[in-house]
């Protein structure tokens, strides 16, 4: 076996065991990316030397034995909305395009601590606006497993660079599915934790009541293990929660007997894909034969959480990318008149199309007259399908649905029709509106070839049951994920005109990269 | 479509947003936030009168620091990423308008 | 003028608090500095900051809140009042809109109109805005944060005053309470507090509220009066020939005396408030309320009882030196030293009220150290210098703090007791003022009081003044 087809969890071993070092596992990652990324474009920025040092740092440190976390030496790729300290942060915009930050996320702090190797930063949807990695700056990511096809998102990057095998796990995060939807299209195992679990402290925020970062991986054992690490109580977030129950990898156990799953009815009609339909319905009769007992159930008010969603997350973003106006970071235009007119073109020319369609309805659906009639109806929507997870986890210990209605579409399919794209987050969006957590466990190939996500969706605090459900169909699913030896051909290629460059330049103490 | 989005609303949120759009963005982005607004008012058959609109899922509260001074000078890191700096200050087009 | 109008006045006044830290980061709060050196990536608002509340900016804002009889809402949220502005940095301030932290409130003004009652809507907690400064030559300004972030607590009160003694009176009476639970400085030339005055006009005896405008850039309780006789002026004036009052936000020039509205198609005035999602809501229990009552500091009210009762001072002294929280600070400290409490009232209230009136001065500019006062009493309680010399003493105090005994040291300026050297002087004196010494002896006891006055100038005031008295009458009897 490649040291390439190793898991997270595995490759620790190995490298504790002292059968590999970190500095191999960096240089397998490193050539995995130079020969796949010109294919898949999966990263905006590619720290090399950077990644390299931190692994020999690493290494030693194992060597003396300081450091025993099972992610010590493991080679990870963090989403580019996640600030680095000395390394461009970007959100895949062209408005933070030479941005470096001076501080450094929390959840990335804490996996540094556990000695994780960062190769770089991956490709996003704008401001995690999108379900596809299209609305990148930096041009669209595609699915390893078709070419042709979109990885999903808006954390594409990050599963497209894990099903590659050009890292061993990811950060990514997720505002309406964007960790379950592209993990689904990408066939690997994506898990949104309670809100509130991990800080959001350094993530950029897209729509704050509804952020929370989580593992991209290749297995359930890995996800737990990820989460462990990057879960704590931050005092610098005001909405992170103290919990005790964070020994998530107690879960791992091959146990569903007398489990109590549902699955809400409408899930499965209307819009659904019949070959996913099938394959999840195939994952639910594992998890029967293995003990669990399964019931279709009324889920009301599903059709409602997306309308609910935009509103919300669109008022939120409104505000949250005020700050991005060519004052103390960023983008600012060239040429302008005076104050406003800078702010209008450096906000113009500085966000794509789709940011800039989502801060205008927010900002209209919080404008004098529109408030209640919007912002508050959504409000009391999301409390009312919160209402209606919290009655359904009276019955229920685990509720399935497919991740998302289909699998991955065409590049380009989607775009060109907003509402259709906002449609496909059928599944995932209530799951944010009402906090809960939520895990993508691969459960198929379609005909085309294309993976199939199963979702589990589990009631605030209760990752353990989804980890332990996931982990027991995993033991007993008919295809392993990921199923990507493929071979890649290096082809030169550069970037389109119009975007901006990516960075492969040396992670920094200080400094942007270089103003222009 | 029932929403029908105007021009001045368009040059309103324009200025509420700062953002500037050209002839042809504005026509599209007129269409599409028409379409998403019909597709939001999908809510009004939603009955919620007597509920409690929920800005925060679950009930945390009083979340505080002590007031005690940590941070120190780091101005010099927190302007390196200014697109214009001169003596410690970002510099901006003049704020008073005459 | 056909027409009397009447005036309706109700005053938005912003306090900063008197914290260590700013309102959502560990930041200083510390006046000057260079610019941007109390800045952290939450004030300068970088993506991913994200604010946690500074708990006592609560505990002030709720003290301020029990002493001006408001009521507490014991759940309150932070909201997003969204707007583009440079001194801004997140282009959004976090305020409080839709569940403030107090709320129907009021306190009581005394004018000489009598006593009135001025209500208080609301009382919410909110984060000052950056600095700018303007380019002398260039079309730019400079953006400083260090005031970005800190904590404010805003006091609106009801339309409820009607003429710009009573806005002063409102705004002293509200300075005094917050300056004595110790919340906040409440200069208004440092801005540590601002008016805004909403001002409108209608005839009087009617009931209906005219059009009103806010009047911005108001540092001083004169431009405060200033500015609300020209907006009455102003409005009256439009009214008069015909038009109407446009509802408007006005800066006010107090140098030019006008006033001209703050316009400007970029500036939509619709703030689009949202509940902050980043802050949770704060709950204020009945137990917290109640610490925070008993741990308030005495009032003024109470000290004045106390000052009479404890000290035996007048009620007219005991209002004075309670009149600034300052005042009566200094004069408890000064007190504590010493334990000369009349003493300390009397220096304050005749030297050092004759030199804040010579100076134009507030009581809150009192610079001088307690100690200092004290030390100047215990070396006139100790016949170490005598009155004369003590005034001059206190003038340096006032002006410079100067350490007393170390003046008295270092310029000799100890009474003069030796009985020998005074009689030499006062011989010296009586034989170079034969006329006097005739005079005396010739019944008129004023010659005496000359020939003190004269041996004090030759003793170049450091005589006992009781000694030489004494001394003069004798030795005139012998002459």
């Amino acid at each position: 076996m490649s040291i390439l087809d190793q898991t997270a969890v595995g490759l620790g071993k190995q490298i504790q065991a002292g059968e590999l070092t970190a500095v191999e596992a960096v240089e397998a990652s490193l050539a995995q990316i130079r020969a796949a990324e010109d294919h898949m474009n999966a990263f905006v920025t590619i720290d090399e030397e950077g990644a390299l040092e931190q692994a020999r740092k690493i290494q030693a440190r194992i060597q003396a034995g300081e450091l025993t976390s099972p992610l010590a030496g493991v080679p990870v790729a963090i989403k580019d909305n996640l600030c680095i300290k000395g390394m461009r942060t970007t959100c895949s915009s062209k408005i933070l395009y030479n941005f470096v930050p001076t501080y450094t996320a929390e959840a990335v702090l804490n996996l540094e601590k556990a000695g994780a190797v960062i190769l770089g930063k991956t490709n996003m949807d704008e401001f995690a606006m999108g379900s596809t990695t299209e609305t990148s700056a930096f041009g669209p990511t595609k699915n390893p497993w078709d070419l042709e096809h979109v990885p999903g998102g808006s954390s594409g990057g990050s599963c497209a660079a894990v099903a590659a095998n050009a890292c061993f796990y990811a950060l990514g995060s997720d505002t309406g599915g964007s960790i379950r939807q592209p993990s689904s299209f990408c066939g690997v195992t994506g898990l949104k934790p309670t809100y509130g679990t991990v800080s959001r402290y350094g993530l950029i925020a897209y729509g704050s009541s509804l952020d929370q970062i989580g593992p991209i991986a290749k297995d359930v054992t890995d996800c737990a293990a990820i989460l462990e690490t990057i879960a704590s109580y931050d005092p610098k977030d005001s909405t992170s929660v103290k919990r005790e129950d964070m020994d998530f990898t107690s879960a791992l156990v091959d146990d569903v007997k007398g489990m109590r799953i549902g699955i809400p009815r409408g899930y499965l009609s209307a819009g659904l894909d019949e070959e996913v339909k099938a394959a999840v319905l195939g994952a639910v009769e594992v998890l029967k034969e293995k003990g669990a007992v399964v019931e279709e159930f009324d889920l009301s008010l599903v059709e409602y959480a997306i309308p609910a969603y935009y509103v919300i997350a669109s008022a939120e973003a409104s505000s949250n990318l005020a700050r991005f106006d060519g004052v103390k970071y960023g983008y600012r235009a060239e040429a302008y008149e005076g104050l406003h007119d800078m702010y209008k073109k450096s906000r113009s020319q500085g966000f794509g199309p789709e940011v800039k369609r989502r801060i205008m309805l927010g900002s209209f659906v919080l404008s004098s007259g529109y408030y209640d009639a919007y912002y508050l109806k959504a409000l009391r929507t999301k409390a009312l399908i919160k209402a209606a997870f919290d009655q359904a986890f009276a019955s229920y210990d685990v509720i399935v649905s497919p991740a998302a209605p289909f699998t991955a579409p065409k590049l380009g399919a989607s775009l060109c029709d907003p509402i259709k794209m906002y449609l496909g987050d059928i599944y995932t969006i209530s799951v944010n509106l009402a906090g809960l957590p939520g895990l993508t466990v691969p459960c198929g190939l379609d005909s085309k070839g294309l993976p199939i996500g199963l979702q589990l969706i589990g009631d605030r605090y209760k990752e353990k049951e989804l980890i332990r459900a996931g982990f027991a169909f995993e033991q007993s699913r008919s295809y392993k994920s990921p199923a990507l030896a493929k071979e890649w051909e290096v082809r030169g290629q550069g970037p389109a005109a119009d975007r901006p460059e990516k960075w492969t330049g040396h992670r920094k103490t200080a400094g942007p990269a270089g103003k222009e | 479509m029932a929403n029908t989005i105007s021009d001045e609303t368009m040059e309103y949120v324009g200025i509420l947003a700062k953002l500037e759009l050209s002839a042809e963005e504005r026509e599209k982005a007129k269409e599409d936030m028409g379409r998403m607004l019909d597709y939001i008012d999908k809510l009004d058959e939603l009955d919620t009168s007597g509920v409690e609109p929920m800005s925060h899922v679950f009930p945390i509260s009083n979340v505080f620091r002590e007031d005690v001074v940590v941070n120190g000078d780091d101005r010099k890191a927190l302007l390196s990423n200014a697109p214009e700096e001169e003596q410690g200050t970002f510099v901006v087009p003049k704020t008073i308008e005459q | 003028m056909s027409k009397r109008y009447e005036m309706v006045i109700g005053l938005e006044v912003h306090v900063e608090l008197d914290t260590k830290t700013k309102i959502f980061c560990a930041c200083s709060t510390k006046f000057g500095g260079a610019p941007n050196t109390h800045t952290c990536p939450v004030c300068m608002g970088m993506p991913g900051a994200l604010p946690v509340l500074n708990k006592q900016v609560v505990e002030h804002a709720l003290a301020v809140g029990l002493a001006t009889n408001c009521r507490i809402d014991q759940y309150c949220k932070f909201d997003r009042k969204n707007y583009f502005y440079p001194d801004n940095p997140q282009n959004y301030q976090i305020s409080q809109l839709y569940q403030p932290i107090c709320r129907d409130g009021y306190v009581e003004i005394e004018t000489e109109e009598g006593k009135k009652q001025i209500g208080i809507h609301e009382i919410h907690m909110e984060e000052d805005a950056g600095k700018l400064i303007h380019d002398q030559w260039e079309e730019r300004s400079f953006v400083d944060y260090n005031r970005s972030g800190v904590p404010l607590i805003e006091i609106v009160s009801e339309p409820d005053m009607r003429s710009a003694e009573e806005a002063v009176a409102y705004l002293e009476k509200l300075r005094m309470i917050i300056q004595y639970l110790g919340a906040s400085d409440c200069k208004l030339q440092e801005g540590s507090m601002r008016a805004d005055v909403n001002l409108s006009v209608r005839e009087a005896g009617t009931e209906e509220l005219g059009t009103r405008t806010e009047m911005k850039n108001l540092n001083s309780f004169k431009a405060i009066t200033r500015a609300i006789q020209g907006e009455r002026e102003r409005q009256i004036d439009i009214l008069e020939s015909g038009g109407k009052v446009v509802q408007e936000t006005r800066r006010w020039d107090d140098v030019k005396g006008t006033s001209r509205a703050m316009r400007s198609k970029e500036d939509a005035q619709d703030y689009r408030y949202f509940p902050d999602p980043d802050l949770v809501p704060v709950e204020i229990s009945d137990a917290w309320i109640e610490r925070v009552r008993a741990a308030q500091p005495e009032m003024r009210e109470e000290k004045l009882v106390r000052y009479q009762t404890e000290f035996g001072l007048p009620e007219y002294d005991a209002k004075i030196l309670t009149s600034s929280k300052h005042l009566a600070d200094l004069f408890e400290a000064a007190t504590a030293i010493c334990e000369r409490p009349k003493e300390v009232s009397n220096w304050l209230m005749v030297e050092g009220m004759r030199l804040l009136k010579e100076q134009e001065k507030d009581a809150d500019e009192l610079s001088f150290s307690p100690e200092n006062l004290a030390k100047l009493i215990r070396l006139v309680e100790g016949d170490v210098i005598n009155r004369t010399v003590a005034k001059g003493l206190f003038e340096e105090i006032f002006t410079s703090d100067i350490d007393p005994e170390q003046a008295v040291e270092e310029k000799g300026l100890r009474m003069v007791n030796d009985e020998d050297a005074l009689v030499r002087a006062i011989k010296e004196i009586i034989a170079s003022n034969p006329q006097s010494v005739q005079d005396f002896k010739n019944g008129k006891e004023k010659a005496a009081g000359f020939l003190v006055g004269q041996t004090m100038r030759a003793m170049k005031g450091k005589a006992d003044p009781g000694m030489v008295n004494r001394l003069v009458q004798t030795l005139l009897r012998e002459a």
